[in-house]
């Protein structure tokens, strides 16, 4: 990505300069067999050329053999490790082959991948490592329960403040990353409940952030991983996390030949 | 009442286990999940340290007459009890998935030295 920043190209993201890099998109899915075939689908229709990977999180339904049979990449791990780690595994697996962009595309079909280009673009036009798809960053109303309001509140204002940065939706799992974010998520990546840590570890590692205006559907099937006395014990662990973390030394910049 | 000394060295002794966790957490020996158990039982603890009030109050509650630190003492054996009830869960699951790791191991490599494809699901 740094040769692209420096290269004498216009800032408008092309399909052509797209088509220049290797591209995955990173599937998370837990029990989705309603929806993880449509999400392959439409990710195909955005663009054929993204290699799609489905990291299926502990699935007792089809998730995996529906994965399988369109033609993705699928890697099945033994039990449930949460979304944090289902996401690494999938940052994993793009770093060790190689690929220079990765999107996250839920597998629930919140995120619509006709949205990807508008997430695409600051990542492309080397102006971000990381962009992250807002809900409330200009776009459409976004319908949701009370208790999620006040938590996705209450980290927006406390990931702003640490990163010094405005972010308004810092549980958005819809994100597009360079090869210097696969990098560091491949080496770490935050446990539970990820998105939030994720987004102030890109900043404490000097990568630069963006964030996107996107609508998202609702879920298609399937349930939410986050139940109402879970958000609890994980807004309490996730702030604790940020408040560690501010008192961290973080590595930087990241090597690429620190991992195997 | 709560003898002062005894407040003070409760007090001192709580905070320090708040230290040592928040240290174990910031050099990554101590994942969050697994701290906030600890987190909790040296906030209670302090509390209760700092609130001589409250530790006389309770103490009373409970029946305690004579000597009101002794709650201090019952409160720390709980939240050690609740630890390690806590703790032994996970190595519940822990131990449940180490079996399955080694199953699936087993497999691969059965799979890998007879070149058998693949099972397809």
């Amino acid at each position: 990505m740094a040769e692209l920043a420096a290269a004498p190209t216009p800032p408008a993201a092309s399909p052509v300069r797209l088509g220049e890099l290797r591209r995955i998109a990173i599937v998370p899915a837990l029990n989705e067999e309603a929806t993880v075939g449509r999400v392959i689908d439409e990710i195909r229709a955005f663009d054929p050329g993204f290699d799609i990977v489905v990291v299926d999180d502990g699935s007792v339904d089809r998730t995996a053999g529906i994965a399988a049979d369109r033609g993705a990449h699928v890697l099945r791990l033994p039990f449930n490790l949460g979304i944090g780690g289902a996401m690494q595994t999938g940052y994993r697996f793009a770093f060790e082959r190689g690929y220079d962009v990765a999107v996250q595309v839920d597998g629930d079909g919140q995120h619509d991948p006709a949205q990807l280009p508008a997430i695409l673009a600051p990542v492309l036009d080397g102006q971000a490592d990381l962009c992250v798809g807002s809900r409330f960053a200009g776009g459409a109303g976004y319908r949701s329960s009370f208790t999620r309001r006040v938590g996705i509140r209450l980290f927006a204002s406390v990931v702003s403040a640490v990163v010094r940065q405005k972010v308004t939706d810092t549980t958005s799992g819809f994100r597009a990353v360079n090869r210097k974010g696969i990098a560091l998520f491949a080496a770490d990546y935050p446990h539970d409940y990820p998105e939030v840590e994720a987004t102030v570890m890109c900043v404490k590692h000097k990568l630069r952030l963006r964030e996107v205006p996107v609508e998202m559907r609702e879920r298609g099937g399937g349930a939410s991983s986050i139940t109402a006395v879970r958000s609890v014990y994980y807004m309490t662990k996730v702030l604790l996390a940020i408040f560690v973390g501010l008192f961290r030394r973080y590595a930087v910049p990241l090597e690429e030949e620190q991992h195997r | 009442m709560t003898p002062l000394p005894v407040s003070i060295a409760a007090a001192i002794a709580s905070f320090l286990l708040l230290v040592v966790v928040f240290e174990l957490i910031r050099s990554r020996r101590l994942r969050e999940r697994y701290a906030l158990l600890w987190l909790l039982t040296g906030v209670v603890l302090l509390a209760l340290s700092l609130w001589r009030d409250g530790l006389n109050t309770i103490a009373g509650w409970v029946g305690v007459e004579t000597y009101p630190p002794a709650i201090l003492g019952a409160v720390g054996a709980l939240f050690i009890l609740i630890v390690l009830l806590h703790y032994s869960t996970v190595i519940s699951r822990l131990s449940d998935q180490n079996t399955i790791l080694a199953q699936r191991l087993a497999l691969l490599e059965q799979q890998q030295r007879e070149g058998a494809k693949e099972p397809s699901r």
